[in-house]
């Protein structure tokens, strides 16, 4: 499987509370929680977003509080797979569980810039930076991890053993 | 290879012999937890899969705290969907207005989690329990959906920072100041995916409080969880309030870490986090004269009877500075009450502050306290990112309860000792 989209950057310690301000976490609604997506940290994110553009940020992204309303703004928001350098663990398994493509790639986070056109392969984990023509490479997932994502997120993972 | 604290619990909940880091593994749970934010996510994954039962009704547990009492329709209706759900369900740990305490507070309390226990919570200072020598780990709502289906949660083994504590806290130093200062040491990221184990001689020193405020900010150093050797106290904590067998887990003596910090807790001063990350860490002398707006003094982090004895100590018989808020919030019934009795509540309504029913509200900036433009904050709560506490260009400054009551009325960030 493959994505391509464009760029929208950002830095260190992105976290859950600018990802999507706790003020609106008296709604669970994926539509609603995606029109104040990055609102903290970037206020015009929801209206530059495109469906199937990507999010790159560098390390820890996804800090703070557990709130699995993050990666379900960010993929409703139109999102189609988030780089950084490293990810907080919660949020790292929200996406798993959740079935929003991540990836950790150091190279990738450090020299995509804002606005790029870059195009993803999931299958062998080469990250191409349409824009720069330069290609960088993420670890693929391990198949333990691989067989929940596959299955569309974990409560599909688990339906299917039962 | 021996095993380190975390991975001994994690072995004997999946059935192994042994583990060793980076290994995945599925575990049996012991508890399951979510709150008013996290539950109906959980609930409406748990439907929408057509699960019709839960693992067990006695090893759930429900706490509406974040915006409770409901602060609006909409989060009305977030606690109507967890008060249906249990009670369809049977959970026999669901707790609402009346009953219901912050919940890092509440379980320890009510002895529902002990020593040896596994328990995944929807919510990321789920790690508190690690004060209890407990493996305790923040998950998300779909992992809390699957929990109480299954009994079972997936986990990669983690590795381990080992931190062995020596001497004895300062006076007005406590439990929040060794963390923050940790925390200003090895950064927001500098325990990411591992174990931060704490023992060593000086273990005994520091209260049950302590032990859980510091198990409580293993998140903000990114760490997996945050656990503590079992001594005397611990054992001595969970008389009377857990009723059921538990069991106390020890490290190997050869057990593998990745770093090991010597901390001297007689070193340790007054600590506060400078905005916008618990990482900015500066001794509470060395701030300068900084004007503040409002004073928290509760939550998950310090919300407990002695934060409440640390703060009144320092308000007694004093008056909060004229332009400044000061909240505080008594984690849980019990706590309230023990206050009351203790008399605290009376110093702090004397010394001009507002003190709330148990609730999240203003640490999340949910409510019963959201800052304005340009507002600043001291808290006793556990992150100052951008915007956590109401508008974007506010700022929160993270303390003890005894620095925050001695910058409420001083009107300016300080230590007791400035009011002498």
């Amino acid at each position: 499987m493959t994505v391509k989209g464009k760029v929208h950057k950002y830095g260190d310690n992105v976290d859950t509370d600018v990802i999507i301000p706790a003020r609106y976490l008296n709604t669970s609604v994926h539509s609603e929680l995606a029109k104040h997506c990055m609102e903290d940290i970037d206020k015009d994110f929801v209206n530059k977003v495109q469906q199937g553009d990507i999010m790159v940020a560098k390390e820890n992204f996804g800090c703070g509080s557990s709130r699995e309303h993050a990666p379900i703004a960010i993929k409703a928001s139109g999102i189609s797979c988030v780089i950084a350098a490293t990810f907080a663990r919660i949020f790292y398994r929200n996406s798993i569980n959740t079935a929003l493509p991540i990836l950790e790639c150091r190279e990738a986070a450090e020299r995509i810039d804002n606005g790029d056109e870059v195009e993803i392969n999931f299958d062998t984990g080469e990250i191409k930076n349409v824009t720069k023509n330069e290609a960088y490479h993420a670890e693929p997932f391990p198949d333990f991890i691989k067989e929940i994502i596959d299955a569309g997120g974990l409560m599909n993972s688990i339906k299917e053993k039962k | 290879m021996g095993m380190t604290m975390t991975q001994k619990i994690l072995a004997d909940h999946c059935g192994l012999e042994s583990v060793k880091a980076g290994q995945l593994i599925n575990c049996r749970l012991d508890m399951v937890l979510g709150n008013d934010v996290t539950t109906p996510v959980a609930i409406n994954e748990f439907n929408k899969f057509g699960f019709t039962s839960v693992f067990d009704k006695e090893k759930i547990s429900m706490v509406m705290d974040h915006f409770t009492p409901n602060k609006d329709i909409k989060a009305a209706g977030l606690t109507k969907c967890c008060r249906d759900f249990a009670g369809e369900y049977k959970i026999k740990n669901y707790f609402d207005v009346g009953t219901v305490g912050i919940e890092h507070a509440l379980l320890p309390e009510q002895g529902i989690v002990a020593s040896g226990d596994v328990i995944i919570g929807a919510d990321s200072h789920t790690c508190t329990y690690g004060a209890l020598g407990a493996f305790s780990t923040g998950v998300g709502s779909t992992d809390m959906a699957a929990g109480m289906a299954t009994g079972m949660a997936w986990f990669k083994v983690p590795a381990a920072i080992k931190f062995n504590l020596t001497g004895k806290l300062k006076p007005y130093v406590s439990g929040k100041d060794v963390i923050l200062h940790i925390i200003g040491m090895i950064g927001v990221d500098g325990a990411l995916y591992k174990s931060m184990e704490f023992s060593g001689e000086g273990l005994p020193n520091l209260s049950m409080d302590d032990r859980f405020t510091m198990a409580n900010m293993a998140i903000e150093a990114g760490a997996k969880n945050g656990i503590f050797e079992v001594d005397d106290k611990t054992i001595e904590y969970q008389k009377g309030r857990v009723n059921r067998e538990y069991k106390i887990y020890k490290a190997d003596d050869d057990a593998e870490y990745e770093k090991v910090y010597d901390i001297d807790l007689s070193e340790i001063g007054m600590t506060v986090a400078c905005p916008h990350l618990p990482e900015n860490t500066r001794p509470v002398e060395e701030l300068g004269d900084i004007e503040i707006d409002q004073v928290v003094i509760g939550s998950c982090t310090n919300g407990r009877i002695e934060d409440m004895r640390a703060a009144a100590e320092v308000l007694k018989g004093k008056k909060v500075a004229s332009r400044v808020r000061c909240i505080v919030i008594p984690a849980t019934q019990q706590i309230y009450l023990d206050a009351m009795k203790e008399g605290l509540l009376e110093i702090f309504i004397n010394a001009g502050c507002a003190v709330s029913t148990p609730t999240c509200g203003p640490c999340l900036g949910g409510h019963m306290g959201i800052l304005a433009a340009g507002e600043k904050a001291v808290s006793t709560t556990n992150r100052n990112f951008v915007g956590r506490m109401g508008d974007v260009t506010s700022e929160i400054y993270l303390s003890s309860p005894a620095v925050a009551a001695a910058s409420a009325v001083l009107g300016r960030i300080g230590s007791p000792y400035d009011l002498k």
